[in-house]
């Protein structure tokens, strides 16, 4: 690392600044050499440069400091990102590691033997273009370039699009929208006709009421969102959380409502009913903007607190209190949409019910509710337009899916497994920056898809359970050696953030800009790669906005200051406007009567568990991103592996201790490859264990991460697709201990 | 149900789960100080009551054992010492709340001293041992009329030394188990003990065996006294030292204590004492192995128990 | 001068962030840490009670490990924060043994270290690492001396408790609860 400053270095330097120094003498007790206890002196020659974070899809922007040697120290947030306000979370201050682990993807890789075996040979990235570009001329010729699909997560998404895109391909998805947020966006672009995006607009901050289902924040470590929670907490706003779990947001509630898991639309439906019945809700407000307050009213007829008691197992007092509280604190209130919200299938309903709550308590558009973000305009480099796609994934799914906004990474997946009854089969993937085979759900599908390609390109920093099964894996270098598509962010005030690079490359890597540029050179697409170097784009890009990459170095963030005082458009009930049919609030869906789905929530009873068997209830760990930081050497060091929490009376029926390692078995008789420690915590519910996702890494060359912990992932067979939008709901397995391990299973 | 646990995933070599800073190092550097300790005593005080002849082995030939088990003590401590090439650095200092740095000190003094008071017995030890050099034995026999002097320093400083092992240890408020005023003299009268068994292994001379039998038989019954005494202070005090205490009543170190420590090291080797005083026919050599043995054993489950005792919160 | 930290149980959420912020401003070797969190639950499913906290050297004002050094390795320095001087410390690991709160460890290079309140980062008029970089402003660090510093007055303002007050070192770090 650095070396020491030497006590003489330090006279010289002390030397410089002679009076200064007299003064603050009483810092400097010479006689114990305080001096030479150290061996930083910050300030003193360190240099930075701006980046945004991709450790996790927060992105906040940050300086990367340099020791004096020149190399990457430390990374701290930057002043005035609203999306961290100066201060990284553990993931982002931990970065530092993904630039330093030593098990990193480091040259291009050709495959050698058959796909799932670890054998590939060393190429270089000529070869790798050329084997890929061959293939892809292949498919192209044989079925269409629209069997070509994009499977992206992070910052490189952008250009690798304007690659897939240029070749004739609209398949691109990201599994944050079927996996993650997508029934979130569909439920509230349904009601209010916007969705809720990222960073969510969530009035946090100014609330005096937030209602938490199954969130995880906190835990989540989503930074600005957090930062303002703390903050409602200490103002004292009244927290309620619903969770079977005593998360770490139930731990600083008001009301911890430790529900029975899978049903939380019962207790939603009874919630809109005391609103309703009692009168609680806000008439001002629900007259002027809301369409189908009737129909929703003789819907939540019969959905009172005590009909909700025999389903969720809370008491109807508490039911009602809870509904009182948050009524008020109208319209300063936030029923949180959540974020990961694919649970049981009925998702998008259950997001359904959240939005009307939202607008029954009049939160939408109001100070403490939701905020209207504003979005800077940044323009794209000019290019020839893109070829038409004859077909997009949406041709696989007739009639289904018909409110889904945005691909679904698992319908592009299903899409590839061959056997389905229609004519085109995906037969491409490039998978960048999402390890599919944790992410998606129901693994066996997966590898399906993946054995009846013709080609899979993984580009990755890391080497992950995905890249086992790739043709050709292009090494990606870090976010802290490259340019970067600039971070452009909606907020209260809208801003952009620039990525440079801290370092040289450490390895023979490439950013996904020059992937796809060169890539693109090779397909005889170089029209839509105008610029040579990323610098050039960036500076033109910015010089459009009357800004200059030289300016962006400086700052690293620019915010631009709203065109209008429009932060809380429905302050003072103003007519207005909504992006719906009706143009109004829809209580009453019209856009899913439309499409044939239900136009009010109801309450649909899931599975349960069966004697000995316990709902697998998986989350977040604050020092990890899903899989993907498992082996960064700084975050490994705060959680080297998952466990599974089991409440003391389960605990004692299994006789189970703490620390004991037991296996998972789920209903399906899929048993956890590796195994897992028992964690006895009254924190979990009787009927429920919990754990943190993305751990039980199969892949070796993870040094550190291989094999600790166990994957939720591959215990996650049974699916329950949201009709509306093609969600995978992920919470309908359960699990039964083992107390030894299967056969050695090869995956 | 209390569920206490570091969630930052903080596993610091040598001090979590259990601290365990001290190997066999220590216990063995306070084992040899407290034996050492014990020698001198016993030479400087029979000197005083002139009694050199009586207890030849006591008084003139065990002090030649002290410098080497001195040495070996330094050279174990110096082992353990993590940042080595500084241990100079404690005799630039005068820490006076420092246990380490009394015994550092009381070592520098006490080290030297011995070795001049181990060779002003050189001719009487061994008379067969030829010095050669005329100057050496000039300097020697001008060493005698000291030895008075010296008696009086070396029985300060050896109850200071054997003390000191002990109090190293009961200065640890952080440590329940060791925090106990009962451990300096506990401590200081396990060594006087070794010294007194080791007197009765070696000597030839029947009746210094059997006076310093009696003595050890006296030491041993001080030494039960002290340790009742000590679990009967623990149990008497706060939650954290009844915790402590509890790691012997029931805990992991119940039976290496009681059996190893209290049994064969203290309680056997007493009723061999008594039976051969009593002039029943008993394998000399074997009260005394067992008494030092005990002692050992004392001071590495002491130490390990310490590191094992903390306070919670 | 008396240079104390506010640790708000309330605020924090047990993220790790100061964990890993301190170890990286101080470069402290993976596997070790100058502060850690502690996350405590009392109580049955679901009356459950849940106390955070962010935990470091305590900088007591009697500190035990000061007594203990045999070098004045440990010792006072500027406001009352407890150092280590690396050139002084041959260790003997005896102020790790007398550390109650175990916020002490062997540093590879064999000296022993500790959290210094970043008393380099606060000698330029920044704070502490871990303070600087807490997402939700969960610490607050200051001089307990001066009666209009934010710590004084937070301290003043809320309850608070410090840990094994019992041990009689006065902590001079104060938990919020």
């Amino acid at each position: 690392m650095s070396k020491p400053v030497s006590r003489r270095d330090f006279i010289r330097l002390a030397g410089l600044g002679a009076a200064g120094l007299t003064v603050a003498s009483p810092f400097f007790d010479w006689k114990h050499g305080e001096i030479l206890a150290r061996d930083t002196m910050p300030g003193l020659y360190t240099k930075r440069t701006p980046t945004y974070c991709e450790v996790c899809f927060w992105m906040c922007a940050g300086w990367v400091h340099h020791n004096e040697d020149g190399e990457i120290w430390k990374i701290t947030g930057n002043e005035d990102d609203p999306h961290c306000n100066g201060r990284f979370c553990p993931r982002g201050t931990g970065g530092v590691g993904m630039y330093y682990d030593e098990d990193r993807l480091k040259t291009p890789l050709i495959r050698t033997e058959e796909r799932g075996k670890q054998v590939f040979r060393e190429a270089s990235w000529d070869e790798a273009y050329t084997y890929i570009a061959e293939k892809m001329n292949l498919i192209k010729e044989k079925w269409g370039p629209e069997c070509m699909a994009l499977f992206t997560h992070g910052s490189g998404g952008h250009y690798l699009g304007n690659l897939l895109r240029a070749f004739g391909s609209n398949n691109i998805a990201a599994p944050s929208y079927a996996q993650c947020r997508g029934p979130r966006e569909v439920g509230f672009i349904g009601t209010f006709g916007e969705g809720i995006d990222s960073p969510e607009r969530t009035d946090i901050r100014d609330t005096k009421c937030l209602v938490l289902i199954g969130s995880h924040i906190g835990e989540n470590m989503h930074n600005g969102q957090v930062q303002e929670f703390s903050d409602a907490v200490d103002k004292g706003a009244t927290i309620i959380t619903v969770d079977p779990r005593f998360s770490i947001a139930a731990g600083k509630s008001k009301f911890w409502l430790p529900i029975k898991p899978a049903t939380d639309m019962a207790l939603l439906l009874a919630w809109i009913h005391v609103l309703i019945y009692d009168e609680l809700y806000d008439q001002k407000y629900v007259e002027k903007y809301a369409y189908g307050f009737d129909e929703l009213k003789a819907h939540v007829k019969t959905f009172t607190p005590e009909w909700a008691y025999g389903i969720t197992t809370i008491h109807p007092h508490i039911i009602r209190e809870t509904a009182r509280e948050m009524a008020n604190a109208s319209p300063s209130v936030i029923v949180h949409p959540g974020r990961h919200v694919t649970w049981y299938g009925d998702d998008t309903q259950r997001e359904r019910a959240i939005a009307i709550l939202n607008a029954l308590l009049g939160s939408w558009g109001r100070r403490g509710g939701f905020y209207n973000p504003a979005k800077p305009s940044v323009p794209t480099h000019p290019h020839p337009p893109y070829p038409k796609p004859k077909r997009d994934w949406r041709y696989a799914f007739p009639d289904k899916y018909k409110l889904a906004g945005l691909a679904l990474a698992s319908g592009l997946c299903d899409a590839t497994v061959p056997g389905v009854s229609r004519d085109c089969n995906v037969r491409g993937w490039i998978v960048n920056g999402t390890n599919l085979i944790q992410t998606l759900p129901d693994q066996k599908n997966t590898l399906a898809a993946i054995q009846a390609l013709e080609l899979i390109v993984v580009i990755d920093t890391m080497p992950m359970e995905i890249t086992g099964y790739a043709d050709v894996i292009l090494p990606e270098c870090t976010y802290l050696e490259r340019y970067d598509d600039l971070r452009i962010s909606a907020h209260r005030e809208g801003s952009i953030a620039l990525r440079v690079p801290a370092a040289e490359k450490k390895y023979n890597t490439k950013s996904a800009w020059e992937m796809a540029r060169e890539l693109g050179m090779k397909l005889g697409l170089a029209d839509y790669f105008p610029f040579k170097t990323q610098e050039a784009e960036l500076d033109w890009q910015l010089k459009e906005m009357g800004l200059s990459l030289d300016e962006m170095r400086k700052i690293g963030v620019k915010k631009f200051p709203r065109p209008a005082d429009d932060l809380y458009p429905l302050e003072g009930l103003p007519d207005y406007e909504f992006y719906t049919n009706t143009g109004k609030i829809e209580l009453y869906a019209t856009q899913f009567e439309a499409e044939g789905y239900p136009a009010l929530p109801t309450y649909t009873a899931h599975e349960e568990p069966p004697y000995g068997f316990y709902r697998l209830i998986y989350g977040r760990a604050p020092m990890h991103t899903f899989s993907r930081t498992g082996n960064n050497p700084n975050l490994f060091d705060l959680m080297e592996e998952n466990v599974v929490w089991v409440n003391p009376k389960v605990a004692k029926e299994w006789g189970l201790r703490n620390d004991q390692p037991v296996w998972l078995e789920n209903q399906d008789g899929v048993i956890s490859s590796s195994s897992i420690k028992v964690r006895v915590t009254e924190r979990i519910r009787f009927d429920s264990v919990y754990m943190v996702h993305g751990f039980g890494h199969t892949n070796a060359k993870l040094s550190r991460a291989y094999g600790r912990g166990a994957s939720d992932s591959e215990l996650i067979t049974r699916v329950h697709i949201d009709p509306e939008m093609g969600g995978t709901g992920m919470r309908g397995n359960f699990v039964t201990f083992r107390l030894e391990g299967a056969p050695e299973v090869q995956s | 149900m209390v569920e206490e646990l570091i969630t930052s995933g903080r596993l610091t070599p040598e001090v979590d789960p259990i601290l365990h800073i001290w190997g066999w190092e220590i216990p063995l550097y306070l084992f040899l100080g407290g034996f050492a300790a014990g020698i001198l005593f016993f030479s400087a005080l029979f000197t005083l009551q002139n009694k050199e002849n009586r207890y030849p082995m006591a008084v003139k030939i065990l002090p030649f054992a002290v410098p080497v088990l001195l040495a070996i003590g330094l050279g174990a401590l110096f082992l353990d010492l993590s940042h080595k090439f500084y241990f100079w650095q404690l005799y630039t200092n005068i820490r006076w709340e420092s246990p380490m740095s009394w015994g550092a000190w009381t070592l520098l003094l006490v080290t030297p001293l011995s070795i001049v008071w181990a060779a002003s017995w050189l001719e009487e030890a061994f008379p067969k041992f030829d010095l050669r050099y005329n100057w050496l034995k000039e300097i020697l026999s001008d060493l005698k009329p000291y030895r008075k002097h010296m008696a009086w320093a070396l029985i300060i400083l050896a109850v200071i030394l054997g003390m000191y092992t002990g109090i190293l240890l009961s200065a640890f408020n952080a440590r329940p188990f060791w925090n106990s005023a009962i451990m300096g003299p506990l401590f200081l009268t396990s060594g006087l003990s070794t010294a007194a068994a080791s007197v009765t292994l070696l000597t030839r001379n029947q009746e210094e065996r059997s006076d310093f039998t009696k003595i050890d038989l006296l030491l041993i019954a001080i030494e039960l006294f002290f340790i009742i005494h000590m679990f009967m202070g623990f149990l008497a005090s706060t939650q954290v030292h009844v915790q402590a205490a509890e790691l012997f009543l029931g805990g992991k170190f119940t039976v290496p204590f009681w059996v190893w420590v209290v049994g064969i090291g203290l309680t056997i080797p007493a009723i061999l004492e008594i039976l051969e005083l009593r002039k029943h026919h008993v394998p000399i050599f074997v009260s005394a192995v067992l008494v030092i043995a005990g002692s050992v054993m004392l001071r590495f489950i002491v130490v390990e128990a310490g590191q094992a005792s903390r306070w919670l919160y | 001068m008396r240079y104390a930290m506010a640790i708000d149980t309330k605020r924090c959420v047990g993220c790790s962030d100061c964990v890993v912020a301190c170890q990286t401003e101080n470069k402290v070797p993976i596997g070790f840490c100058r502060d850690w969190i502690v996350e405590t639950t009392t109580g049955t499913y679901p009356q459950l009670q849940m106390e955070i906290r962010s935990e470091r050297c305590n900088h007591c004002t009697d500190a035990p490990c000061v007594r203990a050094c045999p070098t004045k390795a440990s010792h006072y320095g500027a406001g009352g924060i407890v150092t280590v001087d690396h050139e002084e410390c041959i260790g003997c690991k005896a102020c790790i043994a007398s550390c109650p709160y175990d916020a002490r460890y062997v540093h590879p290079e064999g000296y022993v270290d500790k959290c210094t309140f970043c008393i380099h980062r606060v000698e330029q008029g920044e704070h502490p690492a871990c303070v600087a970089v807490c997402p939700t402003h969960a610490m607050t660090f200051g001089d307990m001396d001066d009666r209009m510093s934010d710590i004084f007055k937070l301290v003043s303002r809320r309850k608070w408790k410090t840990l094994i007050p019992e041990a009689g070192t006065r902590p001079n770090i104060y938990y919020l609860i």
